[in-house]
Order: structure tokens, then sequence, then C-alpha cells
């Protein structure tokens, strides 16, 4: 299980966080390799703190227990960084991508001394700027497939492509919009 | 060749449902098993089966409607969750005690109170007793295929009970995996066709359902309900070699997990199992014997075979996802306990209580679990058998 990729998300109630994370599973299936997608459903109400999780591997994957020690941490709402311990168990060898315009010194302050990547993306502008409204998952999974380079920037447009032709059949004007967030967001999201 | 997909745990249940295309459906939403009818009525909506799907105003009258269709002589299958099953409670005794093959789908999750929609077993638990068959389910894919082979089973002239089929609400029935479905036409020919020898809509031979059963009849009805869930035993184990010559995948009563040079073993069913293997594979990297005994049979219980499996070890822990309450220790526990007494095979055992009420069962857990166990298997003594892990230290006073 050492190639094993474990991913969790930190988001609000309401702001796609479940869904970023079963999008990323399917893409993931989608090159070949064994998935979980999976929520840890607590009280559900818009805005509540909710965190989502992937496992990613090339071998089947026997473990269902919820993430302790993820590779990576998405945080979709930067208001939760005071609030929730978002790198409680990530590890040093790996990164944080959060949705914020925040400065690097509150970043690292906030984030307790965390030894690892922190990479940042306005999720914000990008979603308003595609798609003329606030959903910030569709920026935050392009985010993490760069920066955990678990597929190719390409393979990622393909399949994505194919998977919101499917996910919004009845509303196909906003499949342009959230592709052209995904293709922002490559090119975006940075490291501080 | 199978199909190479991605589905929750209620997906795959659903689509095998489907794919099975019984004659009737009747279920009302609970969480966390919901999704179940909510994709099979998606189904029925647009055609794709040709069930009469009846959307009830409970679980009691899903499961009446259910024993009525069986009774009529069509196949049925229901969903459910804890105090749905609750509510069902007294439908599937009847169930059973007519010899209605009805298949259901049990998303395991806690009975109230107080109030709780996470995963345990006391749903299933309180139906132990009451003449089902109960397949448990690892993930996503043996929900599937105990699905598929469940009518196989339940309707086989010589079993004629009716089966559920658990998997764990949440960790498995809302986690999206892998999983290799079989293709429609397979499914078709291996369930099979339901031509039941007797049944209500036979005009040909009138016979009454259900009647009054006085003390002249009652106890040789049961006994003949006991035959028929021994009986069960052989026909899962024919309907698993079927099973494995359409898909490769092997079934049994249990699945033993680098158990046969183990010196000590955990017994638990449904999603923890798979949790156990991950830490077994650890632990075995750092020269530990270690194993697992993964039940997928808990009714008809495999007493024998059970022991059979476990008396070369020096110690076993059985993990129990419901609290009997009981001031002895949980269902799982004191069935192979017992079953092992009967069968002259006498091994330390320790049970433990976990994963109540959705409490996470992590990896560290269960290798605190065979920490224990190498100490046990040691000295041979178990200090206290009942015991609990996961639950917070300061409520436990």
């Amino acid at each position: 299980m050492d190639n094993m990729i474990e991913i969790r998300w930190h988001g609000r109630g309401g702001q796609g966080a479940k869904t970023a994370s079963l999008l990323l599973a399917d893409a993931a299936f989608n090159t070949g390799k064994y998935i979980q997608g999976f929520p840890e459903y607590g009280p559900e109400r818009m805005g509540a703190p909710i965190t989502a999780y992937n496992r990613i591997s090339t071998n089947p994957i026997t473990i269902h227990s919820n993430i302790y020690e993820p590779d990576y941490v998405v945080v979709v709402d930067d208001t939760l960084l005071e609030v929730v311990d978002v790198t409680a168990g990530l590890k040093d060898t790996g990164a944080i991508v959060i949705n914020t315009t925040k400065s690097s010194d509150y970043l690292k302050s906030v984030l307790k001394g965390y030894k690892g990547s922190i990479y940042t993306i306005d999720a914000r502008k990008i979603s308003e700027k595609a798609l003329g409204r606030y959903f910030p998952n569709t920026p935050m999974l392009a985010a993490i497939v760069k920066v955990s380079n678990i597929m190719s920037d390409e393979a990622l447009l393909e399949d994505m492509k194919g998977s919101f032709k499917h996910k919004f059949a009845k509303k196909p004007e906003v499949i342009e919009g959230n592709m052209k967030a995904l293709k922002m967001a490559l090119k975006e999201v940075k490291k501080i | 060749m199978s199909i190479r997909e991605r589905l929750s745990g209620n997906e795959a249940a659903a689509t095998a449902m489907k794919q099975i295309n019984p004659d009737v459906v009747a279920a009302f939403p609970i969480t966390p098993s919901t999704e179940i009818p909510q994709y099979f009525s998606t189904f029925v909506a647009n055609g794709t089966v040709d069930t009469e799907f009846v959307a009830v105003e409970s679980e009691h009258s899903a499961m009446s409607a259910c024993i009525g269709a069986e009774a009529a002589g069509s196949r049925a299958m229901t969903a459910t969750s804890a105090n749905g099953l609750s509510l069902m409670w007294e439908m599937i005794y009847i169930a059973s005690s007519l010899r209605l093959p009805i298949v259901l789908s049990l998303v395991n999750r806690a009975v109230s109170g107080p109030l709780n929609i996470h995963n345990d077993h006391s749903d299933a638990m309180g139906v132990r007793d009451s003449g089902w068959i109960m397949l448990f389910s690892e993930n996503n894919q043996e929900a599937y295929d105990n699905t598929l082979m469940a009518h196989r089973i339940a309707e086989h002239e010589s079993v004629q009970l009716p089966l559920m089929v658990c998997q764990d609400g949440f960790i498995t029935s809302h986690s999206i995996e892998n999983i290799e479905l079989v293709e429609d036409e397979k499914v078709k020919e291996f369930v099979g066709e339901y031509h039941p020898e007797h049944y209500l809509l036979n005009k040909k031979e009138p016979i009454a359902v259900g009647p009054l059963d006085v003390q002249t009849y009652l106890f040789e009805h049961k006994a003949q309900q006991a035959q028929a869930m021994k009986n069960a035993k052989k026909v899962i184990l024919e309907v698993a070699k079927d099973f494995e010559k359409m898909t490769g995948r092997s079934y049994s009563f249990f699945e033993e997990y680098k158990l046969e040079d183990s010196e000590v073993a955990i017994v638990c069913m449904n999603s923890t199992a798979g949790t156990t293997k991950f830490v077994v594979d650890n632990l075995r990297k750092k020269g530990l014997k270690v194993g697992l005994l993964k039940l997928r049979v808990f009714r008809p219980f495999p007493a024998e075979e059970i022991a059979k499996a476990l008396c070369h070890l020096k110690a076993i822990a059985i993990l129990d996802k419901a609290d009997s309450l009981n001031a002895a220790g949980g269902a799982l526990f004191e069935d192979v306990t017992s079953g092992m007494y009967v069968n002259n095979t006498h091994v330390p055992a320790v049970n433990y209580i976990y994963g109540i009420g959705g409490r996470d069962t992590k990896a560290n857990d269960i290798e605190k679990v065979y920490e224990d166990l190498l100490e046990i298997a040691k000295t041979g003594k178990v200090e206290n058998p009942y015991r609990y892990f996961g639950l917070r230290k300061e409520a436990h006073e």
C-alpha cells in the first residue's frame, strides 16, 4: 500500500467538497486506479464544516476508516483555517492547498508551522470569472490534481469533459464554464 | 468479461436489484438505505425494469407488501435500515414463518435511541433469531455479489427462507469504490426465474397462507423452519460454487485471511474486515503471525466450521459492532465461543464492543487488539473478556 495517496477535504456544507472528492475519485478511476471517495457525514446543514476523503492507489484498497495522516489536504473555505485543525496528521512530505487570497504570513501563522508545502488559489475569482457564480469545488479539484500530480492536466480535462456532460446533462450551459474554471485553476495554483 | 465500474455500496445494491428485475419492490426511505429505493424507482420510471414499485407509507407496510407479493407467487425485494427494520419487526417473523424468500438489503445503522443515523450492527443483531438468512458484506463488491446470489439461496426448494444482505451504513453505502459488475444477461441466467410450488394466485390449487397454527402444529412448523436454516448451509456453498464459475470470485461461510499459520486472529464482519486486512498486512511485514476470520454467513451460523478454522490459534478476539447489554458479551462473541465450546475447542477468547453509532474504526484500534491478543497468547489468561475499543475513557467510569 506504499503507493496509496490519501487526501482530506475541508469545506462547508453546500460548497461541493463532497462532490469534488467524488469527481476526483471518478477521474482517478478513469486513469485505471483503485479509488475511494467518501464524505464524513455529520449533522448536515448548509455552512457547517464538513470533511470528505479520497484514497487513490494502484492496488486494491481494503482499509475503511477515515483518513488521519493524509498526504494532501484541500481547504475549500479559508474561514475554516481558524476553526478546524486542517493540518492535523498531514504529512510533512505532502502539501496543503487552500482557496484563499490571504497573505502568506497569515497562512503560515494559522497553519502552526506546518513544514510541508503550502499552495494557494483564488477559486472565487476563477469561478466567478468562468461560471459567473461562486462554485469553488471545480477549481479546487484542478488545484489538487496539479499539486498531487495524480494525473496529467490533459487527462484531467479530457476526463472531466465526460463527467460534466453526464453530471450536467440537464443544464449543458454550465459545462463550458466548468471546463474553463478547470483550465484557469491548473495555471493559477501557486506555492507560497 | 466483467464490467469495471465505480459505485457506492447503495448503487451496487440498486444495480444488483436492477439486474435481478424482481416482480415487486415495496420500500419506504430511511437513511442510510434511502438511495436504494431512490435509484430503483428511477429504473422503474425509465422502464429499465418492469417491476411493480410500491411506494408504501411505512416499513411495516413495505414488509407486508413483500409478504403479499411473495405469497401470491412473485419475487419481492426491499431495503431498509435501523428503525425501519424495527418497524418491520412483526412482519419479519411472519415472512420467515410463511417461508417466503423475500430479499432485503439491510444497510446497517444504529437503532435509536438516542437518535443516531450512523453505522453499527444493532439493527441486524435485533433480528438474528427471526429465521432470516443473513449475509454480511465487506464492501460494495460483496454487497453486489451477495445480492446476486440471494434469490438462488432463499428460493431453493430445501430452503424457502427470506434473506437479508447487510452492509455498513455510510462506510460502504456512501463510499465510491471500484467494483466488477456482471453483464445483465449473465445475471438473468444465473438468478433464473421464480416458480414456487405453492402460491396464492394458482387457481388450480386454492390454499390459505398464514392461518391459525395451534398447539398441534406450530412446534412442527418451527422445527421445519429450523431444518430449512440447516439446509441453507449446503445451498449457500453450491450457489457460491456456481457464482465462482461465472465471476471467478470465491465465497464461502467466511473468508480466512492469512489465518492458516496465524497465532492469533480477529473475527469480525462487514467493513471492519477490510480495515483488519490492512492491519494484518502491515503487522505481517513486521513478522507477526496475525490473521482474520471474516464472517459472511451469520445465519445460518457455521459453528462447526468456525471452530475448526480457529482451533489452532493461541488467542482470538471477536469484534461486535452492537452491544447486547447483557453483562456478558456481544452476539457474535457468544455465538463464536459457544460454537467452539460445543465443538470441544478451547482457545482464549476476548470480546470487543466497538464502532457504536458510527464511531470510526481506525487501523490503530485494530493494531491494539492484535497487541492485546499477542499478550494473551503468551499467558493464556484473559482478565476481562468483555471489553471496548474506541470508547472515550472519561465516559467509561
